[in-house]
């Protein structure tokens, strides 16, 4: 029980953050301020997986709004003294075939990299966001946890595609998840984010580049250096989308509503003082702070215009590589921590994951690692994912 | 000292839309209860996403198009941040970086001559919902929550608060002839920025707003107010005067600073990712152009040149059915106040005791053209005209036939009125005891008698001419 927020089935395959909201399931996405929030509609993702016979097992835990490193402050669930994420672990355990999770700040990959799992993210704007409880609308997309490539195709097959409820949807029916050989891809390995990471984290990348190699690609260190500047403007943009986005929970109408308040002021300053954890507080501070007449031109503009430039430098990088070869985590698993450290902490790590939210290319987890590549390029990180996978089993 | 007023207007108008701007919800004026036209995405629950509704986007175009405006082919969306309850997801999704229609220009006609009003911009925002207070407890109706705006913005290039009053005036009757919005009451409402500068300055003084007024008239009393407050200060120094918002109050006449809290917050806008920029190409313009309905203002400038009053052409305009009769009748040939007066006061008359309204009236150009003519040409007089009207509106009756039938169109000569004279004058002799004995009324009897006894025939000041002298 511990892994579920709601447990809906026995015989379910898939599990479902609880981020996402299911018709009539409370949805709480592990924050007090929903408490007792209960959707009149399904996310066009469960609609999908529904209609073609996939049972939904349950809703699971997550991170206060998926503002952590794996999911380890929601207010409904404790922890053990190491952290994971709950639908990683039920994908690990083998209790369900599949998971969906939101991945905004990276905690969903974060949480697959530590359970050992695969993890999906795909291009921002091929699965519907209809329904999802929304923080950075910008760069969230839901993505599959599944044990290996061939389990996350199966769910992307499903449920990717134009959704009309959903307007940054793209036009499109169908994307490419086939999986195929890799010989002659090229892959490149960032020298400045391994140097983030630690040994055994470093260990786990060279293995992988073997395992390439083994299946027939190319990879070769490189030096970029635009990883800093995209978590940064990520954060920036990140905060104040979700400042915005929790602004409506409010006390009024739905969820938490303090019980002592003499006026409309201290209703609001009340619930949400009681309704949000200090992680989301702290995101909320920061992200109006950015938004702030003084600051918007130094912090939110200049983030816009350094995401259109890294966008830039990514795309130039993928003309000559497939895909590009990082750490997922610093470390290969976290210790138990106090929440008031939880941004900074969270901050940091993200700079392996935040340029994929920050301009919306599919970033893949596998064995502990992750690879990312060009817009809809998913078709090749599965291909290389499965490679490596296949030579493990 | 002499001073010029200076008066720049934000007028934000609802639109009339079948849905609201960015869910399926039915638009404005159609709910009927509190909360019943209300989906989650109008509420704001969480998952749902705002989806552009086109016709919005089409209606502020054609609002561009109207007050001359560029059209920008690109245009995206801002969020504005602040806490109410009737506002749901505590965010207002409007337009500050890209706005839709910017650099127009109205021209408006007052007393003091004709003006060019610069337009600012135009840009789409929702609507907020509605609080109802009601003893311990308030209670949120979001029937209005994402109803369509268009907020027209202005220049400061407004000098009296009579260029205002005729501004909104034009304003209202091109949306109401475009289709873009009923304009009744309550969904046009204003932000008037006034100052007040020394006359021949070309600074401007300091510059207080007057928010949220939806009457014209209160629109009116509140700058009168609020100039005199302003030259006040400014001549006697009865106060210092500081740049503010201040709201009117219609009981008292005056004009009250709101609190700083309410006027000072930062809105942290910022763009909207869950709006794609909305581009608008070349064909989709052409179609809005096509769509367009007639520059309704150049008809209301027609109009007025032709000496016809503005209440007519309000009543004009805001019926396109009645404006074309109009201008069939006088291609026709007839004049244009003359038959404007026939249709407005005389078909309407005669609806009116049917209990029909005006939009109902049925009578083909050829028909009405053919009796003011008759009237105009001296053939029949005025109220013979009448009675011909009221026979082929009721009845369908071809005037001119009607005319012969009735022997209205009979010539008559003044021998034969004055036999008709002798003749009532010998019949109603009270009458003519009490008009010589000073009941001057009771020739009203008399010249009853004559005009039945001449049947309609005959000009009736002449026939009241020649009564009043047999009777000296």
């Amino acid at each position: 029980m511990k892994y579920y927020a709601t447990k809906l089935s026995d015989n379910g395959t898939v599990a479902v953050d609880d981020t996402i909201l299911v018709k009539g399931i409370e949805a709480t996405a592990g924050s007090r301020i929903l408490e007792g929030f209960k959707p009149l509609f399904s996310a066009q993702a469960v609609v999908r997986l529904e209609k073609e016979g996939y049972e939904i097992a349950g809703k699971t835990h997550v991170g206060e709004f998926g503002l952590d490193l794996v999911g380890e402050f929601s207010h409904y669930s404790e922890k053990e003294n190491k952290l994971y994420g709950a639908a990683a672990e039920l994908v690990a355990k083998g209790e369900v075939k599949a998971a969906l999770g939101v991945d905004m700040n990276g905690a969903t990959r974060r949480a697959a990299a530590i359970s050992g799992v695969s993890f999906l993210k795909p291009t921002y704007g091929t699965v519907s966001r209809y329904g999802v409880i929304s923080c950075a609308a910008s760069g969230e997309q839901i993505g599959v946890y599944a044990k290996n490539a061939e389990g996350i195709k199966e769910i992307m097959d499903v449920i990717s595609g134009h959704d009309e409820k959903d307007g940054t949807s793209l036009k499109k029916d169908s994307y490419d998840y086939s999986i195929s050989e890799v010989s002659g891809k090229k892959v490149c390995i960032i020298k400045e984010l391994l140097e983030k990471a630690d040994d055994e984290t470093k260990a786990r990348i060279n293995a992988f580049a073997e395992g390439l190699r083994l299946a027939g690609a190319k990879v070769e260190e490189i030096s970029l250096d635009i990883f800093d500047n995209a978590n940064t403007a990520w954060q920036i943009l990140m905060t104040a989308e979700t400042c915005n986005n929790v602004s409506r929970y409010d006390g009024v109408k739905y969820g938490h509503r303090a019980k002592q308040y003499r006026n409309i002021d201290e209703l609001y300053v009340n619930s949400r003082t009681e309704g949000f954890n200090f992680l989301t507080k702290a995101v909320i501070l920061y992200g109006s702070d950015v938004l702030s007449k003084n600051r918007y031109k130094d912090c939110y503009s200049k983030s816009l215009k350094v995401r259109r430039v890294i966008a830039e430098s990514y795309e130039k990088l993928m003309e000559s590589y497939d895909a590009v070869l990082t750490p997922v985590c610093s470390k290969t698993a976290y210790e138990k921590y106090d929440i008031k450290d939880a941004f900074g902490k969270v901050y940091e790590e993200s700079v392996f994951t935040a340029v994929a939210n920050l301009i919306g290319v599919p970033a893949i987890v596998s064995g502990g690692v992750q690879l990312m590549g060009k817009a809809f390029g998913e078709s090749t990180l599965l291909s290389l994912a499965n490679s490596v996978e296949r030579q493990g089993e | 000292m002499k001073y010029e007023l200076v008066i720049g207007l934000e007028t934000h108008v609802e639109l009339s839309t079948e849905s609201k701007i960015f869910c399926s919800c039915g638009g404005h004026s159609s709910p009927k209860e509190a909360n019943d036209c209300v989906c989650p995405a109008c509420s704001g629950m969480p998952g749902m996403l705002p989806i552009m509704n086109k016709k919005v986007v089409e209606l502020a175009v054609t609002a561009g198009l109207m007050l001359n405006c560029n059209i920008n082919r690109y245009t995206t969306f801002d969020k504005k941040n602040y806490y109410y309850p009737d506002l749901p997801c505590a965010y207002q999704i409007t337009q500050l970086n890209h706005p839709i229609c910017t650099d127009g220009c109205v021209t408006i006609k007052t007393g003091a001559g004709a003006r060019d009003i610069r337009i600012k911009q135009i840009h789409m925002e929702e609507d907020a919902g509605k609080l109802v207070h009601g003893g311990k407890f308030s209670f949120v109706d979001f029937n209005r929550t994402s109803v369509p705006l268009i907020e027209i913005v202005t220049q400061p290039d407004f000098r009296s608060a009579e260029e205002v009053v005729t501004y909104l005036n034009k304003l209202k009757s091109m949306f109401r002839s475009g289709g873009i919005s009923e304009c009744e009451e309550g969904a046009m409402r204003c932000d008037v920025n006034i100052s007040v500068r020394p006359e021949g300055s070309e600074e401007f003084g300091v510059r207080t707003e007057i928010k949220n007024m939806s009457s014209f008239e209160a629109i009116d009393r509140a700058i009168r107010y609020e100039a005199q407050r302003h030259m006040d200060a400014l001549e006697f120094e009865t106060e210092e005067l500081v740049q503010e918002t201040r709201r009117f109050d219609d009981a008292s006449g005056k004009t009250f600073a709101m609190r700083n809290k309410e006027t000072e917050a930062d809105y942290r806008y910022f763009p909207d990712a869950n709006l794609m920029p909305i581009i608008i190409d070349d064909e989709w313009l052409e179609q809005i152009k096509a769509n367009k309905p007639e520059a309704v203002d150049e008809k209301a400038e027609e109009y007025r040149e032709a000496g016809i009053s503005d209440k007519e052409i309000d009543m004009l305009i805001s019926n396109h059915k009645i404006s074309k009769l109009l201008d069939d009748t006088i291609a026709l040939g007839c004049d244009a106040k003359d038959t404007a007066a026939w249709i407005l006061t005389d078909c309407a008359g005669i609806l009116r005791k049917e209990g029909r309204a005006l939009s109902e009236l049925d009578i083909t150009p050829e028909k009405l053209s053919a009796v003011i003519k008759m009237v105009d040409g001296g053939k029949i007089n005025r109220n013979a005209g009448k009675k011909i009207l009221i026979a082929v509106i009721v009845e369908g009756a071809d005037p001119v036939e009607y005319c012969k039938e009735m022997g209205l169109d009979r010539k008559v000569d003044s021998s034969a009125i004055d036999s008709v004279i002798d003749k009532v004058i010998t019949e109603n002799a009270q009458a003519v005891e009490d008009y010589k004995n000073g009941k001057l009324k009771a020739i009203q009897a008399l010249f009853g008698a004559c005009m039945k006894e001449l049947r309609g025939a005959g000009d009736p000041s002449v026939i009241k001419e020649l009564l009043e002298n047999k009777l000296k």
